[in-house]
């Protein structure tokens, strides 16, 4: 989606601040919002595009007027209210007031370590083969979907060169709308500066995105 | 805890706690209610991030590349399993990719579309690498970037930035400070800062430890 998450090239947002000593979490509600969003993602049946999705799909004022972990938190809301996990009443009330559903499985302490450990590759075998290979001039595809894509606006419609080839990995396209992993080549594409910022752009600078086969054309 | 606790700690914090405070410590009493989560298995996620999961890993890895030059060649060629040897995988660093700096490439990690990081290498991401002005400039302004962080790049050296836009997670491999001849692995881990495996800083120099 076009939406206030697609940041790249835009303006006004003023300078990067680091913060001296940061501290992981800003407080313990953080803490506590960003462990229930990992421990829920087994229960809540939901994969990660879905939850990026969740996270982006709201008005891109609200989401850049939100601290990163209020976009958590209200991403974990809305996905256990649209599969019926979690109620408003009962957040409102603090308190359980509907029978639990069925869940897959919960994520107990002893299960934390071996979890994290395995993470959750997204590499995918195939029968099919690359269409592009290094050194090939392709063209982002100027697509526009109102549901979740990882192909930034600001590579849209330019002309770039394909450095590797990565591997076959799940379509977030696909798999962030429920319909399925639909594994498709993907590639690191560069692109130099001028090429995406015109001649205002830093002509030392190139940009590579990681771009599946869908977003490219051959240029 | 008793009901009464329970209520008694609402409303003694409820001055002090700000809507979404509130709705995280209700969400969670919701859903351990129902048993979709267990709170131990919570304080150990945070635990595990806040004290074991950081930058000192990447550091070791870093270090590990500059001290050991096959180590080095297996790191460039092939990350995941390299950084698996010295012990570090899982969770947001599946598929890791390490990019060598040289006096004339200079490498820089963006996510632009949400805030990708190698969490088993270099932990949680800080504030400013999910925020809007590192993730809208650090692709059109790199060299603008950098200067917020006080860092001028020679005019000559090219710049590239990898915006991880798919589950590739990326690792700079910064150079390694002069001055470090015969140092070892763990001194020279040391030297090694977060932003200079983000690529908005360089690692420390002999000196700066000395002080």
């Amino acid at each position: 989606m076009n939406g206030g998450q697609d940041l790249g090239g835009t303006h006004g947002h003023g300078p990067v601040k680091p913060e001296p000593n940061e501290p992981v979490f800003h407080g313990e509600w953080e803490k506590r919002a960003f462990a229930l969003s990992m421990a829920m993602g087994m229960p809540g049946g939901w994969n990660i595009d879905m939850s990026r999705f969740a996270r982006e799909n709201r008005p891109p004022g609200e989401y850049l007027s939100m601290t990163y972990y209020q976009i958590w938190f209200a991403a974990l809301e809305t996905m256990l209210k649209e599969r019926g996990l979690v109620a408003e009443d009962e957040i409102a009330a603090g308190h359980s007031l509907h029978p639990p559903k069925p869940v897959k499985r919960v994520l107990s302490p002893g299960d934390v370590a071996k979890t994290l450990h395995r993470g959750g590759p997204t590499e995918r075998e195939t029968n099919t083969a690359a269409a592009f290979k290094p050194g090939d001039k392709v063209r982002a595809k100027n697509i526009n979907p109102p549901t979740h894509t990882r192909l930034p606006r600001y590579v849209r419609g330019h002309v770039g060169t394909i450095e590797r080839i990565v591997g076959c990995h799940v379509f977030p396209d696909s798999n962030a709308t429920g319909a399925g992993e639909n594994p498709q080549w993907l590639y690191t594409v560069r692109f130099d500066g001028r090429e995406l910022w015109g001649d205002g752009g830093d002509p030392t600078s190139r940009v590579s995105v990681d771009a599946w086969e869908p977003y490219l054309e051959p240029a | 805890m008793s009901d009464h606790d329970h209520d008694h700690h609402h409303d003694h914090d409820h001055s002090e706690l700000s809507e979404t405070q509130l709705r995280v410590r209700a969400l969670e009493t919701v859903l351990t209610e129902k048993g979709y989560v267990d709170p131990a298995a919570l304080d150990l996620l945070i635990e595990t991030y806040e004290k074991k999961v950081g930058p000192r890993n990447g550091a070791r890895v870093v270090a590990k590349a500059w001290f050991d030059p096959a180590f080095r060649t297996r790191l460039l060629k092939d990350a995941t399993p390299a950084i698996a040897e010295v012990g570090y995988a899982g969770r947001q660093g599946e598929h890791i990719v390490a990019l060598e700096n040289t006096p004339r490439l200079h490498n820089m990690v963006v996510c632009t579309l949400c805030s990708c990081y190698p969490w088993p290498v270099l932990g949680l991401p800080p504030v400013w690498y999910k925020s809007a002005p590192y993730r809208s400039r650090a692709v059109s302004d790199p060299r603008g970037v950098l200067a917020d962080f006080g860092f001028t790049l020679p005019k000559d050296t090219e710049i590239r930035i990898w915006d991880s836009t798919a589950e590739i997670r990326y690792l700079v491999l910064p150079m390694r400070p002069e001055g470090t001849e015969g140092w070892s692995e763990e001194k020279l881990a040391d030297l090694v800062t977060r932003d200079s495996m983000i690529g908005t800083g360089l690692p420390k120099s002999p000196k700066d430890i000395a002080k």
